[in-house]
């Protein structure tokens, strides 16, 4: 609830202050392209949050997966259905390996991610300079997979913002109708409750870190489809951005709780500051300020509604 | 009875962690219609006996057998699918969730088909409100509440509820009765009790030797990792199986030197240990 005045409250001084352009199409659009792609992962760590787990390796993934499948497709000569696949099961891999590194060996998270982001970073690099010879790599899509995955809508809307509403649904679907949902909360409400009570722990944070790692290979992939290029350097705004969008949504940093509703607002919140800024001709160092506000903010409305949530009996009896 | 095929059964089970020896040749069989008081003092390793019996450990050696035969737990939910449903000492309930999901995570009930199906919330929420219901818990009404807000007392009869939902064949409580209040606490015993009458074996682990002979029929007692006593109702004295519980030291000497102390003292009790 907090986290949709803040939507809206941000949504009117950026309203106010970036003129008819961020009111009309061109605003939407900027805000939209710009959440779509962040709101695909955030959805994404969401889950991971909320299980108690966090993934830095996002990051890397993104470009991974583009260059993954602009090589295949560009140097290697393969069909693009196929170079997509590759960059997609790459993400996978990525999440996997983070997923069984988690859970075998106890390490925090964060940890464990870092490090897997450190390497898919150098393994990018590093292959991309010795099979391409540079760090960017050109690709024209065919018509199709162009529309698919990488057109604008008038101009000017990403389809990545259909793809966006296509996570969502599937994300809202398997949290909070499906039982499988019922697990992923447990889970970071107390792990070792969740196993005793029948929850494949493990398997469960496996498939969340798989879920992540292809939230962001398919990021990369619209990326490469919309750009018509894939950069090595692209992606690490994702860390940070993402775990803000989830946290400014009102995740629980403890995991345990949170909704995709919540990651929605907090992604579009995020958005709107982030593009707003360069709308309303302030200075870009004042939309940091502003983001880092909204942070504090969500995370201390957040732990007034766990104690709010963990007093309510102790409260009615007095 | 003893000479029917226990349900369960642990022959020669060691169970360590690392270089720590928790538990040495423990043999224990458990009766359908029969309850097992499992007692012992404080790390006697009487947690650690049970969730190697629900699959949360694996012994280190020996055997458990099911109905006579060879079974290896390698995750809680195998031993849950043969009908052994635990309440743990310590959580086994959610605190951010609602009372209806917490209830039935591991086993949500559901609606629907194939990859749609769908958590049924309703019947959660009706099933769960009306199990703690049962238990004399009558402030609550919604299912929708989150257990966080629950006192202490109601969130562990939820979750003795639960096993008892689910325990099919064997019901194993590790101090249930320890966070709760007098009424709710004769009610776990009752419950033990009717769960004895429709035929499950039950392991239920106490502090309290008044819970322990009201409603056990064979008793246990564990000091340090091994198995110090095994005999069944009415074979010892309240005393004598007080000693037991307290480690094998004999209350009557601990009396004593207090006594003794307290003579020696002008009467003041002992000071507690540093
Ligand atoms: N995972 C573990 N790793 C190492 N040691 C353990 C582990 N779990 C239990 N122990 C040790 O095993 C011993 C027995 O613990 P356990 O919890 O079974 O005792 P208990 O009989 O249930 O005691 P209480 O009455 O206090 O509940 C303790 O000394 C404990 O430190
Ligand atoms: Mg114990």
């Amino acid at each position: 609830m907090g986290s949709f005045i803040g939507l809206i409250v941000v949504y009117v001084f950026f309203a106010i202050m970036g003129g008819g352009n961020f009111r009309g199409a061109p605003g939407f659009s900027s805000f939209l392209n710009f959440g779509s792609e962040v709101g695909i992962i955030a959805l994404a760590v969401g889950l991971l949050m909320i299980a108690g787990e966090l993934d830095m390796s996002v990051g890397a993934v993104v470009p991974a997966s583009s260059l993954t499948l602009a090589i295949v497709a560009g140097d290697f000569g393969a069909p693009v259905g196929v170079a997509i696949l590759a960059g997609l099961a790459v993400g996978i891999l990525v999440g996997y390996v983070n997923g069984l590194l988690v859970t075998r060996t106890g390490i925090p998270s964060l940890i464990i991610t870092i490090g897997t982001m450190f390497g898919v970073m150098g393994l990018t690099l590093g292959l991309t300079v010795l099979i391409h010879g540079s760090t960017g790599v050109f690709l024209v899509p065919d018509p199709l997979t162009k529309a698919i995955f990488g057109q604008l809508i008038g101009n000017m809307f990403q389809v990545s913002i259909l793809w966006w509403a296509v996570f969502i649904a599937v994300v809202f679907f398997l949290l909070h109708i499906s039982p499988w949902g019922n697990g992923v909360f447990a889970l970071g409400g107390d792990r070792e409750s969740a196993r005793n009570a029948g929850i494949p722990t493990n398997r469960l944070t496996i498939q969340l870190y798989m879920l992540s790692g292809f939230a962001a290979a398919f990021v990369g992939v619209s990326q490469v489809m919309t750009f018509n290029a894939a950069q090595v350097a692209a992606g690490r705004g994702f860390i940070f951005d993402s775990i803000m969008c989830v946290v400014i949504g009102g995740v629980l940093l403890t995991g345990g709780a949170g909704s995709v509703i919540g990651i929605v607002i907090g992604t579009l919140t995020f958005a709107i500051v982030n593009q707003g800024i360069f709308f309303s001709g302030l200075d870009p160092n004042f939309g940091s300020i502003i983001i880092g506000a909204l942070l504090l903010f969500a995370v201390m409305s957040n732990d007034r509604f766990r104690a709010l949530a963990l007093s309510y009996a102790s409260g009615r009896k007095n | 009875m003893a000479d029917q095929t226990p349900i369960l059964e642990l022959e020669h089970v060691d169970k360590s962690f690392g270089p720590i020896d928790v538990l040495m040749d423990i043999n224990l069989k458990v009766h359908a219609g029969e309850v097992l008081c499992l007692l012992g003092d404080n790390g006697a390793g009487k947690s650690t006996l049970i969730k190697t019996l629900c699959g949360v450990f694996k012994p280190t050696a020996g055997k458990i057998l099911m109905d006579g035969k060879d079974v290896r737990f390698n995750r809680p939910r195998d031993a849950q699918e043969m009908g052994i449903s635990t309440v743990h000492q310590f959580g086994g309930t959610f605190a951010l969730m609602s009372i209806g999901r917490s209830f039935f995570v591991g086993v949500e009930p559901t609606r629907g088909w194939g990859p749609f199906k769908i958590f049924d919330r309703a019947k959660a929420n009706e099933i769960a409100v009306r199990a703690v219901r049962d238990f004399g818990i009558t402030r609550i009404e919604d299912g929708d509440r989150l257990v966080g807000g629950l006192s202490g007392g109601e969130r562990q009869s939820l979750a003795i509820a639960r096993a008892v939902h689910f325990g099919a064949r064997v019901l194993i409580l590790d101090e249930p009765t320890a966070a709760l209040g007098v009424k709710q606490a004769s009610h776990v015993l009752r419950i033990i009790n009717e769960a004895k009458r429709r035929g499950l074996a039950v392991i239920f682990i106490t502090h309290q030797v008044m819970h322990a002979m009201a409603v056990g029929d064979h008793f246990a007692v564990l000091i340090r990792g091994a198995i110090a006593a095994d005999f069944r109702r009415g074979e010892k004295t309240r005393e004598e199986i007080t000693d037991l519980m307290a480690g094998g030291e004999t209350m009557a000497d601990l009396e004593a030197s207090i006594e003794s102390y307290e003579d020696t003292h002008e009467g003041r009790p002992p000071p507690p240990a540093p």
